[in-house]
């Protein structure tokens, strides 16, 4: 009798972990899906029908407070949209200053004043733009303007607490520029649309569409070696002085918001040294 | 002392004509929100200081911009000379004289801007700047005319009330 239940012990232990065994290989999952499908079909259907009756049930007595939980979310989301639009913004800047930093640190010879746009002259026929520095910051009139990009202007006048910034694109402009890789030298001036053109360089020059323009640092009014911007076009005819050239300039001036001020240059007052008609030396 | 009032209200003026209004362009040309307020002002039946406010607009603007000295005064007071010329001549409908005075009062003040700026050698093209500024900025001031008159209006009525006979 005892052997017969050791048997019958022994025999459902080998058939359980043979079945074990062959579920673990993998064998028994076809017969597992047919097998289990109706107990799974049951089973959603019976667990949609319990929360159906759940949630009808419960439903009323939740109205108030998911009403109020509802508007305390929907106001939780419009304070997180509006920390998302100042993080957004604040993201904005910070790649703004980070991108000034390493253009202050590519030209360390310079000492940096940063300063935000707050405005642009009411005429407009002039690109000049308003800085919130000035003298009380030691802004000087002369000093050279620039983005992280390249030149943007000078001061053109400074009161306590702002200074206004001719742009490189004012008409009234006139900068000594270098012409690279060439290294022609000509005169650069703005215009009343905020286009820069060449209108002097030397009919032997060579220039061609994509080289670059740099201020060369004659007249002692910007320092040399300021990016300016790109040729994108180049007029030649013989029967001219000169090639003009216009010049796609690196700054967007129309999304200027902090710029860099170079304190520690002054620009050079050659006024004496210009000859006057009819008075002799 | 109705003139005093200029100052805040024309310095308000010119803070928004350089932070907003200034950026907003059709073609190269942008509204002028000075020239349209002392134009409003000078056109209104009962206002009597529409002189000083041009002075003190003209001034503050002249501080303000890098025009040459004295040319945004100039362009003002020929305007509002121009407006209130308009006043007389259509004075049962003070609203078409802002309306023709913020069209040859932008005239006006673009051609003086443009004398006073190539008087100091700005080559400024006349006919590029009369097509792509000029025209533009008419335009918007024109666009703006009609409210700047109605709140400047109002202001009038509030500084200069009607006197009533008994």
């Amino acid at each position: 009798m005892n052997s017969s239940r050791s048997f019958q012990t022994v025999t459902l232990a080998l058939l359980v972990i043979g079945i074990l065994l062959l579920a673990l290989g993998g064998y028994l999952t076809p017969v597992s899906r047919v097998a289990l499908a109706p107990f799974i079909s049951i089973q959603t259907w019976l667990s949609t029908r319990f929360y159906a009756v759940q949630n009808f049930v419960t439903a009323p007595r939740d109205v108030t407070r998911l009403t109020q939980r509802n508007a305390e979310l929907e106001a939780e989301i419009s304070r997180l949209q509006a920390q998302i639009i100042e993080l957004q913004q604040q993201n904005s800047e910070l790649q703004v200053l980070s991108a000034l930093l390493d253009f202050a640190r590519a030209h360390p010879e310079n000492v940096y004043l940063s300063a935000a746009v707050i405005g642009r002259d009411t005429s407009p026929f002039l690109q000049y733009v308003f800085i919130n520095r000035g003298s009380d910051d030691g802004l000087r009139r002369g000093m050279p303007v620039v983005s992280q990009q390249g030149l943007v202007g000078r001061i053109a006048a400074v009161t306590a607490g702002a200074a206004r910034v001719q742009l490189i694109s004012d008409p009234g402009n006139s900068i000594n520029i270098r012409i690279q890789p060439s290294g022609s030298e000509a005169a650069m001036s703005g215009s009343i649309t905020g286009e820069v053109s060449i209108n002097s360089i030397p009919q032997e020059a060579i220039v061609e569409i994509g080289d670059l323009v740099l201020t060369s640092g004659l007249g002692g009014n910007y320092p040399p070696n300021i990016l300016i911007g790109q040729v994108t076009g180049v007029r030649q005819r013989p029967v001219e002085l000169f090639q003009t050239a216009s010049v796609q300039p690196v700054v967007d001036f129309s999304k200027l918001e902090i710029v860099l001020v170079i304190t520690n240059f002054r620009a050079a007052d050659i006024t004496p040294l210009i000859p006057i008609p009819g008075n002799p030396q | 002392m109705a003139y005093l009032l200029a100052v805040p209200i024309l310095g308000l003026l010119i803070i928004f004509q350089s932070a907003l209004f200034s950026r907003v362009h059709l073609l190269y040309g942008t509204a002028d929100l000075v020239l349209l307020a002392l134009l409003a002002w000078a056109v209104q039946e009962r206002v009597k200081s529409a002189w000083q406010w041009t002075v003190i607009g003209g001034v503050l603007v002249s501080v303000v911009s890098a025009l040459p000295l004295g040319a945004a005064l100039l362009g003002y007071l020929l305007a509002t000379g121009v407006a209130l010329a308009f006043r007389r001549w259509v004075w049962q409908v003070p609203s078409l004289a802002m309306v023709a005075g913020t069209f040859f009062g932008t005239v006006i003040t673009h051609a003086v801007s443009l004398a006073a700026l190539r008087s100091v050698g700005t080559p400024i093209p006349l006919v590029e700047a009369l097509n792509i500024v000029t025209l533009p900025s008419a335009l918007l001031n024109l666009l703006l005319a009609i409210p700047v008159y109605a709140l400047l209006g109002d202001l009038a009525n509030w500084v200069y009330p009607e006197e009533i006979e008994i």
